[in-house]
């Protein structure tokens, strides 16, 4: 990789020398380390395997990308993924919102407390917190244990008995699924929501107040529009971070595998390193145009 | 904004803040459950037994090792890459800079998977051994972009001036970075070091892929969740991860109680 470094002022000069210095460790690390193995990744979507031997034929083919769009059940991996991640990014926005206005709003002490609430479950484990979902999901755990004494059991058994949501119980449900996604990634969402609304001048919402607009007005044509940025980088982890997990799929859920759970099968089960490295493509590719959209909407400003 | 949040606002902050606290809590209450078949509740009985039984266990304590070494040094390798790219992205102007700022975003943006497989294909190309020492490259490669987003927000907030006022004093540039730079990115520094650690600590999916037959501590818990031995022990360590990763993470807080802590902190996997 070249490193073509022009610095403005003193053209070649000492500045150019130590930014060069300075930008060479990281560059070489990010650019050898990191692109190049996923360069490395991606030429193994363009090998296939050989059917009978089971080994990497080290040949130039669209076979394994194309496998993922002509084979049905590959292509409703991607599908219920994506369908997922969309869902997941969603509701996580709604639920996200109310809690960032909330500690927006706050200031001194109780602010820095609500700060401390939001982001502690964040550093709390991942792994324990989806451990935390399979207590309160089991069939005996704390969740129908609680409905049962709210009476709402009936409830419960009418959200299982949909058709693609429901299952035998919630921890076997895309409906569980679901809520663990949701719990999990949802501080990503909150944080950056309360940094751009803490932005929104004070003095936009006084005027729109003193041009006589309602609160639920000013709220969307004034607050809601410049929060946007943040809930596109809010968006990139949720949606990001749903697209690619494996972990919870594994642990919750329904039979039906999602890219993650792929990716991980077929480099380690089942040997299939080319149909891995073209699933791990996908994640990339959205990856990469969500963030040129999230660019549009500002999302970097608001990281 | 100077207007109060409405009591419709506050119910469902706190709700949304119930939501988030609750799985916690039962985590800590289920340690302490005499049952340890089910996750039957409420538990029938309470006891201490369980915390006595994972201390005992030595492949958790070797787990737990493992992870404190391997956060230690990727922190290391981050603390000093990710300020050698935050020191470049300050200066001026160099093409390929906003391709550069998105190499350095890329890792926490990718999904883990996606890092996790493309370095094991690496890792097996050179023909390394993967083991503690490509757990540590992995982690540190991630970890570069969160000491890099707190160096990166502190340099803009120091003003050019200093460092000149500094030179024309007379000071050599070594010395303007001891007495004037470093103090001014010493908390900053820290911050982005313990949120580091804390990631690196936690983190499973690259983890996997990586690790070989090594186990941190949360390899370890995710072997524990399929086939636990003793199911509560699961519970006493998570107690002991959440711990270990909330203190770095209450200390950054305090440090730097500006409310600028924490810059692109966000990413667990």
């Amino acid at each position: 990789m070249s490193v073509p470094v022009t610095v403005s002022r003193h053209r070649f000069g000492r500045g150019a020398l130590i930014t060069l210095l300075l930008l060479a460790p990281p560059l070489l690390w990010l650019g050898v380390v990191y692109l190049g193995s996923l360069l490395g990744l991606l030429q193994y979507g363009f090998y296939s395997i050989d059917d009978f031997t089971a080994q990497v034929v080290q040949q130039f083919t669209w076979a394994t990308f194309a496998s993922l769009f002509s084979t049905p059940s590959n292509l409703d991996v991607i599908i219920r993924t994506l369908l997922m991640s969309v869902a997941v990014t969603l509701a996580c926005a709604v639920i996200a919102f109310p809690i960032a206005r909330y500690v927006a709003l706050l200031r001194g002490r109780s602010k820095a407390v609500w700060v401390v609430l939001v982001t502690l479950p964040l550093w709390a484990s991942y792994l324990v917190r989806v451990y935390a979902w399979r207590l309160i999901l089991a069939q005996e755990g704390v969740l129908s244990w609680v409905l049962a004494k709210l009476h709402l059991t009936s409830l419960l058994d009418a959200a299982l008995s949909l058709p693609v949501l429901g299952g035998p119980s919630l921890s076997s449900s895309y409906l569980g699924m679901f809520l663990v996604f949701v719990y999990v990634w949802l501080p990503y969402m909150i944080l950056p929501i309360q940094a751009a609304l803490e932005r929104v001048p004070a003095s936009l919402v006084q005027a729109s107040a003193d041009l006589g607009a309602r609160p639920f007005q000013t709220f969307w044509r004034v607050i809601f529009p410049l929060s946007l940025p943040g809930v596109a980088a809010g968006s990139i982890f949720t949606f990001s971070l749903t697209l690619g997990d494996y972990i919870i799929p594994g642990v919750v859920g329904a039979p039906g595998y999602f890219i993650g759970q792929m990716v991980y099968t077929q480099q380690g089960t089942a040997g299939n390193l080319p149909l891995a490295a073209a699933f791990s493509v996908v994640p990339i590719v959205i990856v990469m145009l969500y963030l040129a959209l999230a660019r549009r909407l500002g999302a970097f400003d608001a990281l | 904004m100077t207007s109060r949040p409405s009591p419709g606002l506050t119910l469902a902050a706190w709700l949304g803040a119930a939501f988030l606290h609750i799985p916690l809590l039962l985590i800590i209450l289920y340690a302490f459950t005499s049952e340890d078949r089910t996750y039957t509740f409420p538990p029938p009985g309470l006891t201490l037994r369980w915390f006595g039984v994972a201390f005992a266990r030595t492949d958790m304590w070797d787990a737990l090792w493992l992870s404190v070494r391997v956060a230690c040094l990727a922190t290391l390798l981050a603390l000093l890459l990710g300020s050698l790219a935050a020191a470049a992205m300050s200066r001026s102007h160099f093409r390929g800079k906003d391709a550069f700022s998105l190499l350095i975003t890329l890792p926490i943006a990718l999904p883990g998977i996606v890092t996790g497989i493309a370095l094991l294909t690496t890792i097996k190309r050179v023909g390394l051994e993967p083991g503690t020492l490509t757990i540590i490259l992995g982690h540190a490669t991630f970890c570069i972009v969160t000491v890099y987003n707190n160096v990166v927000a502190r340099l803009r907030r120091i003003s050019p001036s200093q460092i000149e006022a500094s030179s024309d004093l007379g000071a050599r540039p070594l010395q303007t970075f001891r007495y004037v730079l470093l103090p001014h990115l010493a908390t900053a520094l820290l911050a982005g070091g313990l949120l580091s650690f804390a990631l690196s600590f936690d983190e499973v999916i690259v983890t996997t892929f990586t690790a070989g037959s090594q186990q941190t501590l949360p390899i370890w818990m995710f072997g524990e969740l399929f086939k636990p031995r003793d199911r509560p022990v699961t519970n006493v360590v998570a107690i002991l991860v959440m711990l270990v990763t909330l203190l770095p993470i209450l200390l950054t807080q305090r440090l730097s109680s500006g409310g600028d802590y924490m810059h692109g902190g966000g990413k667990s996997s």
